[in-house]
C-alpha cells in the first residue's frame, strides 16, 4: 500500500503553499517539513490551524497556492490539479479521534490497511502489531465506548499511522485528555512521533504539546505567519503579544536608544542589552516586584500601577497590572498578604533592567505583513 | 441540634418536613379535553377486545382464509419494505448529503404519498403501470408483465404508501449522524462509495430499522392503494384490511378476529420499537 517511498535524499516531504479563502479570512502560510521532522503549528483560536490541517488533507480545497508532498502536486489550483482525500498519502488523528463506534479497536485500525487494497488477514495481522505497539493489545477487540481517553487516543495514532502515512497530521491530540493521562499519552506519543519516518504536522493550542513533540513551532495569527523557530528562540524572543502569554512573559515594544527603549512618549524602560531602532523588550512575571510605595535607591524600572486581577498561578499568585504598561507580575501569597492585595489598589511595580531581554524588532526570521502589524 | 438528623444537619429544616406541595396545577380547560382525546382513542380499541368471540377465536383464526390472508399481508408488507429499502435509502442519502439544485421541490415530492388519500395513490398507480398506462404498456408488451390485480401489484402499492415513512426516518438520521466520522474514513482511504457501505450505512442503522419498522406497519395496514391498483381476490390481493373490510358486510365476529390479529401486530410492533427508537424528544 505503500506505492510511495519516502526518497532518502532530496528535498522535504511536504512543501506547501496553501491560500484560502473564507469570506473574510485569508490563510496565506507556506510550509515545509522534511523527513522526520515534527512542526508544531500553534496559535489562537481562530487563527487558521484547522483550516491548515484540512487543506493538506483535502478536507478543503485551496483557492490558491500548492500542496506538493514527496514531489506530487496534490493540490494545485492553477494547474487544476486535485487529488480527493482518499488518494493522499497521509494520515489524520481527529481532535476528538473519530473513531468508528461500531468497530472493534482492532478493526479500526485495520481499516485503513484494508482501503489501501491489503487483503484482510494481512491487514488484521498489520493491526494487531500496530496496537501491540502502542501498548493496547489486550483491548484489540474492545469497541471504542469501552475504551478509556488515553486508550482511543493511542487507537487512534495506531489507525492514522497504520496507513504509512509521508505526512502525519495531529490536530489537538491531546486536548481531550485529562490532565494527569495527558502527561503519560504525551510522552508515548512523542515516541512515536520520533519513530515516525514521515513528516508531522502537529496542530496544537498547548504551548507544553507543542515544547515536548514538537522540532521547530511555526505560530500563525490571523492566518498569517508571525513567527517560526526552535523552541528556545521562541520561548526567549517572543514576537507577538500572543507568542508572550504562550510563554508566560511581559512583551513590549518600543524604540532602543542604547540602554533605554521608549515605550511611549514618558515612558521607557531601562535594559542591560544596548540596542538601537526598533526593539521587543521581554520579561518574566517572577522579575516584577511590587512594593507599596515607589522604591528608591537602585538601577531599577519603576512605575505606579493598578491592581485588576489576581488569580493562583502555581504556587504564586498572579497579580495583573493596568498603567502605563500592563504587565503581569508573579508574587508569593506571603507578599500578596503583606501588600493587602486587592483589585483597585495602586501599587508601585519594579523591574530590574538585568532582569529585562531586549532584541531588535526587525524581523530576522519572518518577513510577513501580520508580523509587522502593530509597528 | 437536639432531635435533628446529624447526618446533614445543613439542609435539613427544622420541625416537621411540610408535605410537598403541587405547585402547578392543570387548568380544567385543559384537562378535560386531553383527557376525552385520550379516551376517545383507547375506548374503540378496548371495545374490540371486549367484544371479541374469545370463545370461538382459536377456531377462527385458524381458519384457511384468514390464514391465508395474514400470509399474503405479511408477505406483501415485507416484500415491500425490502423494495423501500432498496430505494429509499439512497433516495434518503442523496437529500440529506447532497446539495443539488432543487432538492427542497425533491423532497416535498418524496413526502406527497404521506399526505395523498390512498385511493388516489391508487388511482395514479392505475394510470403509470395500468394495462393502458404509461409505464405499464411498455411493461406489458416488452416483458409481459401485468402489475394491477397480482400480488406484484399489491407490492408495488404498499411500497408506494409506505416508502415516505422511510425516507422520511432514513435522511433525519443521516443528517444527525456526524459526517465528520465520513472524512475520517476518507483520510484511511475509503472512496464515497466504501465510506457509505462501511461507514454511513452502519452510523445510520438503527434509524433505518426503524424507518422499515414504521414503513412495514404501514404496509401492513394499507388498504386504500391496494383495493383500487389490485382488487380484491382471496389468495391472490387479498390482504388483512380487505379482507376485514370484506368480512365486515358478512359476518362481524369474523371482522373483529381479524382486526384483533392486525392490532396484535401493530402494539407489539410499538412495544418492541418504544425505548429503542420512537422515544418523543
Amino acid at each position: 500500500m505503500t506505492d510511495v517511498r519516502i526518497e532518502p535524499a532530496s528535498g522535504p516531504i511536504l512543501d506547501a503553499h496553501l491560500v484560502v479563502d473564507r469570506g473574510a479570512f485569508r490563510l496565506d502560510l507556506r510550509l515545509r517539513i522534511d523527513a522526520g521532522e515534527v512542526v508544531g503549528l500553534l496559535g489562537p483560536n481562530g487563527a487558521g490551524k484547522t483550516t491548515t490541517l484540512r487543506a493538506l488533507a483535502g478536507l478543503q480545497p485551496l483557492s490558491a497556492g500548492h500542496i506538493t508532498v514527496a514531489g506530487r502536486d496534490l493540490d494545485r489550483p492553477d494547474r487544476r490539479l486535485w487529488t480527493p482525500t482518499e488518494r493522499r498519502p497521509i494520515g489524520v488523528v481527529f481532535q476528538d479521534y473519530l473513531l468508528f463506534p461500531h468497530l472493534t479497536a482492532l478493526d479500526n485500525v485495520a481499516f485503513g490497511p484494508r482501503r489501501h487494497g491489503v487483503d484482510r488477514r494481512t491487514a488484521r495481522r498489520r493491526a494487531v502489531d500496530w496496537l501491540a505497539r502502542v501498548g493496547l493489545h489486550e483491548h484489540a477487540r474492545s469497541k471504542p465506548r469501552q475504551l478509556s481517553g488515553g486508550q482511543a487516543q493511542r487507537v487512534a495514532l495506531a489507525r492514522a499511522l497504520a496507513v504509512d502515512p509521508l505526512l502525519l497530521l495531529l490536530d489537538e491530540p491531546l486536548a481531550a485528555l485529562d490532565a494527569r493521562t495527558r502527561l503519560d499519552t504525551r510522552a508515548e506519543l512523542h515516541r512515536h512521533l520520533t519513530e515516525h519516518p514521515g513528516a508531522t504536522l502537529l496542530v496544537t493550542h498547548d504551548p507544553l504539546d507543542a515544547l515536548v513533540l514538537a522540532d521547530r513551532l511555526l505560530i500563525i495569527e490571523d492566518g498569517h505567519l508571525v513567527q517560526e523557530g526552535d523552541a528556545a528562540t521562541i520561548t526567549a524572543q517572543p514576537r507577538t503579544d500572543y507568542v508572550a502569554r504562550l510563554v508566560g512573559l511581559n512583551l513590549y515594544r518600543g524604540k532602543a536608544d542604547g540602554h533605554t527603549i521608549h515605550l511611549s512618549d514618558d515612558f521607557s524602560l531601562s535594559v542591560g542589552d544596548p540596542l538601537h531602532g526598533d526593539a521587543f523588550v521581554a520579561f518574566p512575571p517572577t522579575a516584577v516586584a511590587l512594593h507599596p510605595h515607589q522604591p528608591d535607591g537602585s538601577p531599577r524600572n519603576t512605575w505606579p500601577a493598578t491592581v485588576t486581577g489576581l488569580q493562583r498561578h502555581g504556587d504564586n499568585l498572579r497579580v495583573q497590572l493596568a498603567g502605563p504598561i500592563a504587565a503581569a507580575a508573579d508574587i508569593t501569597p506571603a507578599a500578596a498578604a503583606h501588600l493587602q492585595l486587592a483589585p483597585g489598589q495602586t501599587v508601585w511595580a519594579a523591574v530590574k533592567a538585568t532582569e529585562t531581554r531586549a532584541y531588535p524588532a526587525a524581523a530576522r526570521q519572518v518577513t510577513t505583513p501580520a508580523a509587522s502589524k502593530d509597528s | 441540634m437536639v432531635g435533628i438528623d446529624e447526618q446533614d444537619p445543613a439542609v435539613r429544616p427544622k420541625g416537621p418536613v411540610p408535605p410537598r406541595r403541587r405547585t402547578q396545577r392543570v387548568p380544567a380547560p385543559l384537562l378535560l379535553p386531553a383527557g376525552a382525546g385520550l379516551a376517545f382513542l383507547v375506548l374503540p380499541l378496548a371495545g374490540l377486545v371486549y367484544r371479541a368471540p374469545w370463545t370461538s377465536l382459536p377456531r377462527r383464526l385458524t381458519e384457511p382464509e384468514v390464514l391465508t390472508a395474514l400470509r399474503l399481508s405479511l408477505q406483501a408488507a415485507t416484500i415491500a419494505t425490502g423494495v423501500c429499502l432498496a430505494l429509499g435509502v439512497p433516495l434518503a442519502w442523496l437529500l440529506a448529503r447532497v446539495d443539488f439544485p432543487g432538492r427542497r421541490i425533491v423532497r416535498a415530492l418524496v413526502t406527497v404519498p404521506l399526505v395523498l388519500p390512498p385511493v388516489v395513490g391508487g388511482i395514479a398507480l392505475l394510470l403509470v403501470f395500468g394495462r393502458r398506462g404509461i409505464i405499464g404498456t411498455w411493461l406489458d408488451s416488452t416483458f409481459g408483465i401485468t402489475l394491477p390485480f397480482t400480488t406484484t401489484g399489491v407490492i408495488v402499492a404498499e411500497a408506494f404508501v409506505a416508502m415516505p415513512f422511510l425516507v422520511i426516518a432514513v435522511e433525519g438520521a443521516l443528517r444527525g449522524a456526524d459526517t465528520r466520522y465520513e472524512e475520517a474514513a476518507a483520510t484511511l482511504g475509503a472512496g464515497r462509495w466504501t465510506t457509505f457501505t462501511h461507514v454511513t450505512l452502519p452510523l445510520v442503522a438503527p434509524g433505518i430499522a426503524a424507518g422499515a419498522v414504521l414503513g412495514w406497519a404501514r404496509a401492513l395496514g394499507e388498504f386504500g392503494a391496494t383495493i383500487t391498483f389490485a382488487g380484491n381476490f382471496p389468495g391472490r390481493t387479498q390482504t388483512m384490511p380487505l379482507a376485514v373490510y370484506l368480512a365486515l358486510e358478512t359476518d362481524l365476529q369474523a371482522a373483529i378476529v381479524l382486526s384483533l390479529i392486525l392490532l396484535t401486530v401493530s402494539v407489539t410492533i410499538l412495544a418492541a420499537l418504544r425505548d429503542k427508537w420512537l422515544t418523543a424528544p
